[in-house]
């Protein structure tokens, strides 16, 4: 089985990576972008049976630091 | 004193603060990042810049799950000391043995230069050789060392008196100017300038060699 983790820096926390991006879109010439938040994916093969808490706990622990950051964990 | 400095892959700094604390009298000793235990009789745990696994994941987050860190916890945990310089510091607030996170700089480049550092009102151990409000001269050399904490602990930094050093010029962003924070018991101090650079006038600046001298005169009296 697969899951998916998405990691995003919190609401609120600002994101200058994602600000440089919507700059460089600006300049491109892509008018009305307003906003750019930029994360990461991990994607995780994992053995079957694998709980949803399970990923949460790999979350909790390692993949996000949820001092800065959210995650979302999809399955499948 | 004894104190022991810990390697990881990528630590480039590990030598330096070896070095810094063998000027200032300790005995060193250096360990290796899968070492699952410290020396016997280590006082301080030296924690050195560098980029610990390639930065992978989030600067610090792979050697804060290291078999060494588990025992740099537990020393921590124990009341003992703790030193974190650059990625050092990135480490330690992984570990949560100090509040808060550092992030990318502001400007999103790579900064290195000597920055003034202000002292702050911090009465911990590593700041005997200085006194508060006094400004010294210390290089820095990241890219993530913007910190940034919730208002609530930083307001808790600054009632506690756990604020190290501020940036007298911002170079990263970070929150409050601060370059440098210490745990609630005084014992854990991490800061993103190095020190370790700047211990002989022909480094351009000995305003570091004083950290190590008067901690470790610090806890040669207590």
């Amino acid at each position: 089985m697969k899951a998916r983790v998405h990691v995003m820096l919190k609401n609120g926390v600002l994101d200058p990576q994602g600000e440089a991006v919507r700059h460089a879109l600006g300049a491109l010439g892509f008018d009305g972008v307003n906003g750019v938040r930029q994360g990461k994916v991990i994607e995780l093969d994992l053995a079957d049976g694998t709980t949803e808490a399970q990923v949460n706990e790999m979350c909790e622990k390692l993949l996000a630091n949820t001092v800065i950051e959210s995650y979302t964990v999809g399955l499948g | 004193m004894r104190a022991a400095v810990i390697t990881f892959p990528g630590s480039n700094c590990d030598r330096d603060l070896a070095v810094g604390l063998a000027m200032a009298g300790a005995e060193v000793k250096r360990v290796w990042h899968k070492d699952s235990t410290l020396p016997d009789g280590i006082d301080l745990v030296g924690i050195p810049g560098g980029f610990s696994y390639g930065d992978y994941l989030r600067c610090g987050a792979i050697a804060a799950n290291s078999p060494i860190c588990k025992a740099v916890k537990a020393h921590a945990e124990k009341g003992g000391y703790v030193f974190g310089v650059c990625n050092g510091f990135q480490v330690l607030t992984e570990t949560r043995l100090l509040p808060g996170a550092l992030m990318r700089n502001a400007g999103l480049k790579y900064i290195c230069r000597t920055v003034g550092l202000e002292v702050g009102e911090n009465s911990s151990d590593f700041m005997n050789g200085y006194s508060a409000g006094q400004v010294i001269q210390v290089p820095i050399a990241h890219h993530d060392g913007n910190y940034t904490a919730t208002t609530e602990e930083l307001d808790r930094l600054e009632v506690e008196g756990r604020v190290a050093f501020r940036y007298s010029d911002n170079p990263n962003g970070s929150d409050r100017n601060i370059a440098g924070i210490t745990s609630a018991n005084g014992r854990v101090l991490g800061m993103m300038p190095h020190p370790e650079r700047a211990m002989e006038d022909a480094h351009g600046s000995s305003d570091g060699a004083r950290l190590f001298a008067g901690l470790i005169g610090a806890m040669a009296t207590a």
